[in-house]
């Protein structure tokens, strides 16, 4: 009799204790949190802004500079096993890893940035960062006095693509003749080769910096030779070049994890693709910087409102490619389909996307 | 006063060889606490994550089995050639041969097999022959042209990982990629038997029965005798008939097939893709797994199952201390340098004698 009581009640202190229990995340991260980039934007928007918003509620951990690829499949069998049930994984080149894992354990939750496979227990998040790239390559065409844009770039996936084509395309707005010149580092974050491909830019001319990159070393670059940076991820990028720094496209991860992490401890997250623009403020330009005349900061901020109302569309035809092939015609949107696998540079980019 | 080194004249016995492995270990152990006390965090609690996810849970043990399997292989190729004082520095580049000669057959040679009973031994034949090709082409250029082999087995891995690197850049780069740096996945037929969801597969049983093949070989032929011999004393080797040209390149050729099984196992057994970067280094924590075995193909299952173990624990400590992942690394090298400060103690003794 006594036995069966003292059972009941361990049984109902466990109980208690998983109910009680805070839901346990864990994030895993490409870079250090401290870069000034991409890592630091999911680190601010993700661990910090989860922290403020739920307190006790949740327990965080996260880990730094996982390899993508066949490395990070341990980390996240090691985070699923130790009873994390939602899993951030931060890099492209997680996906494969993530499938994998969330096969092995169906109940725990992973969510996958920049990703496109789905699954029951995996979801995708990302934002529209064509827009504010636009926005920034406006400025970028009205500052140039080369005509010629240098762009840093890490892998030709279509997520970098995209924001190359809606960079162009703001350049072009103001300036039709200019053109923009990319290099591919092969690396999402490698300071001294985002460096190197930056100075060989500028030798070659350019006089505005642009980059897909998480580390601000294009700005420093642009900074050591005289001319105009644009950053990346996060605003802390202007800190690397005060005469050069015009503004970034940047994150603000908080607009997705927030809500995201209250329907998974609510009980009601469901598997989607979530792909938002500036409207749900997941993604922004950067302030300005004084360098930017008044007026071309007001022809921003203009478009600025034209896209958040949906006025206005980057990837609205006509658009032409490389070739001066018709992609788009006018009046046209191309559709989500087409800019989630885009393989082909609008007129105006130099540079070439690596075939098979 | 003053210190004296001297050599010793006994052998060491096993016992003070034991004593100084685990030394060794214990002294980079207590290094590795400074440095984390250093960090900030509480190195107890580092040692007790170290040690107790991956050797104390069966999720934990499961992944440490796993990370064995291809230390292991690699390890016991190395122990062949080490035998012969070979210093094959090259198994990473042979293990990296292995899984290309393993996704070329499951891929794009043999993709049309669909029985795995057919299709893993031609791809477990292609990855170890095109290894034993790397592994031979430093032994062929040491016995014709006498090149050092520590430097050619060192070079040829960056050419390996680059030749990889231009294949899954380029034309290897499958489908629905999305011009992203890995290949298309390997067909049902080219997957290892999985025995458990958490990824026990075949290639870890077949790692463990290497060791025997390995033992027998060395410990029972002709083959291994004249390995031993000509590890010793090349000259006497010749003298009894030994081609010890010939010995180098076949112990290089069969140093070579391992590792590049070993790559053909992870390939079909953990990663169905290959990707730049797929190996953290495997080939080279080898050398030291081998070294610390003291070259005797059972206590490497030992040291390489001890090796897999703290690859997990290491994780362990950066999610749950956040010390950085550069300490993994800084932890292999103390072990290796404790080890080889160890080694020279047993062959030579420090002495104080008046001036």
């Amino acid at each position: 009799m006594k036995y069966r009581f003292a059972f009941l009640v361990a049984l109902l202190l466990i109980g208690v204790l998983a109910f009680a229990s805070p839901l346990k995340i864990g994030f895993i991260f490409v870079g250090p949190i401290n870069d000034n980039g991409w890592t630091q934007a999911h680190y601010d928007g993700g661990v910090l802004a989860l922290k403020k918003a739920f307190g006790d509620k949740v327990q965080i951990t996260y880990i730094e500079n996982v390899p993508e690829g066949a490395p990070s499949l341990n980390v996240l069998n090691s985070l699923a096993s130790r009873g994390f049930k939602l899993i951030y994984a931060t890099s492209f080149g997680y996906m494969n890893q993530v499938m994998q894992a969330a096969k092995k354990h169906p109940n725990v939750i992973f969510e996958m940035c920049s990703g496109y496979e789905l699954a029951s227990n995996v979801g995708e998040y990302f934002g529209r960062m064509y827009e504010p790239r636009y926005l920034s390559g406006l400025i970028a065409g009205a500052m140039t006095k080369s005509g010629k844009i240098g762009y840093v770039a890490a892998y030709p996936t279509p997520e970098v693509v995209r924001g190359i084509n809606a960079f162009t395309l703001g350049v072009r707005a103001v300036n039709p003749r200019a053109t923009v010149h990319v290099v591919w580092t092969y690396s999402w974050y490698d300071p001294p080769v985002e460096k190197e491909a930056a100075l060989s830019l500028i030798n070659a001319g350019c006089d505005v910096m642009a980059q897909h990159q998480d580390s601000p070393a294009a700005v420093e670059a642009a900074q050591s030779k005289g001319v105009y940076a644009i950053g990346y991820d996060s605003p802390n990028m202007g800190k690397f070049g005060p005469d050069a720094y015009l503004t970034s496209p940047i994150w603000d991860w908080s607009a997705f994890y927030v809500p995201n992490t209250k329907e998974v401890l609510d009980g009601t997250w469901k598997s989607e693709a979530y792909w938002k623009g500036m409207k749900s403020g997941i993604v922004k330009l950067a302030p300005m910087s004084k360098l930017v005349p008044l007026s071309v900061k007001k022809l921003v901020t203009a478009m600025k409102d034209e896209i958040i109302s949906g006025r206005f569309h980057v990837f609205e035809g006509p658009i032409y490619d490389q070739n001066g092939k018709l992609r788009i015609p006018a009046g046209k949107i191309m559709s989500d389909d087409a800019l989630l696998s885009m393989q082909w540079f609008v007129n105006g980019v130099v540079g070439k996307i690596p075939k098979k | 006063m003053r210190l004296k080194i001297e050599k010793r004249h006994e052998n060491a016995s096993t016992f003070s060889v034991l004593l100084m492995s685990i030394l060794s270990v214990v002294v980079s152990l207590v290094i590795l606490g400074f440095i984390i006390l250093s960090l900030g965090k509480n190195p107890i609690e580092a040692y007790i994550q170290l040690v107790s996810w991956p050797l104390g849970t069966i999720a934990g043990l499961t992944q440490t089995l796993i990370s064995m399997m291809p230390l292991l292989f690699t390890s016991l190729g190395l122990v062949i050639a080490f035998k012969m004082k070979l210093w094959n520095i090259g198994a990473e580049g042979q293990f990296y041969m292995g899984a290309f000669g393993a996704t070329w057959g499951a891929l794009f040679l043999f993709n049309h097999i669909s029985n795995p009973w057919i299709m893993l031994p031609l791809l477990a034949l292609l990855g170890a022959g095109i290894g034993a090709g790397w592994g031979a082409l430093a032994g062929v250029m040491k016995a014709q042209l006498g090149v050092n082999e520590i430097l050619s087995t060192l070079m040829l891995n960056y050419v390996a990982i680059y030749w990889v690197n231009y294949l899954v850049y380029g034309p290897w780069k499958g489908a629905g990629s999305y011009n992203f740096p890995i290949t298309a996945t390997f067909p049902k037929s080219a997957i290892l038997p999985q025995y458990t969801a958490n990824g026990i597969n075949l290639g870890i049983f077949l790692a463990i029965a290497t060791s025997f093949f390995v033992y027998y070989l060395l410990r029972w032929t002709r083959f291994g005798f004249e390995i031993d011999i000509a590890g010793d004393n090349p000259k006497a080797a010749e003298y009894a008939g030994v081609n010890v040209k010939k010995m180098v390149i076949i112990v290089m050729i069969v140093s070579g097939a391992l590792s590049g099984l070993g790559g053909m196992m992870q390939m079909s057994g953990v990663l169905f893709r290959l990707q730049p970067n797929f190996s953290p280094g495997y080939g080279y924590t080898a050398i030291i797994i081998a070294l610390l075995a003291r070259l005797n193909p059972f206590v490497t299952v030992a040291v390489a199952f001890l090796f897999g173990g703290l690859i997990v624990g290491t994780q362990q400590i950066q999610l749950f201390l956040q010390i950085p992942f550069s300490l993994v690394n800084a932890f292999q090298g103390l072990l290796l340098f404790s080890f080889v400060a160890g080694e020279a103690l047993l062959h030579y003794k420090l002495r104080w004698v008046r001036a």
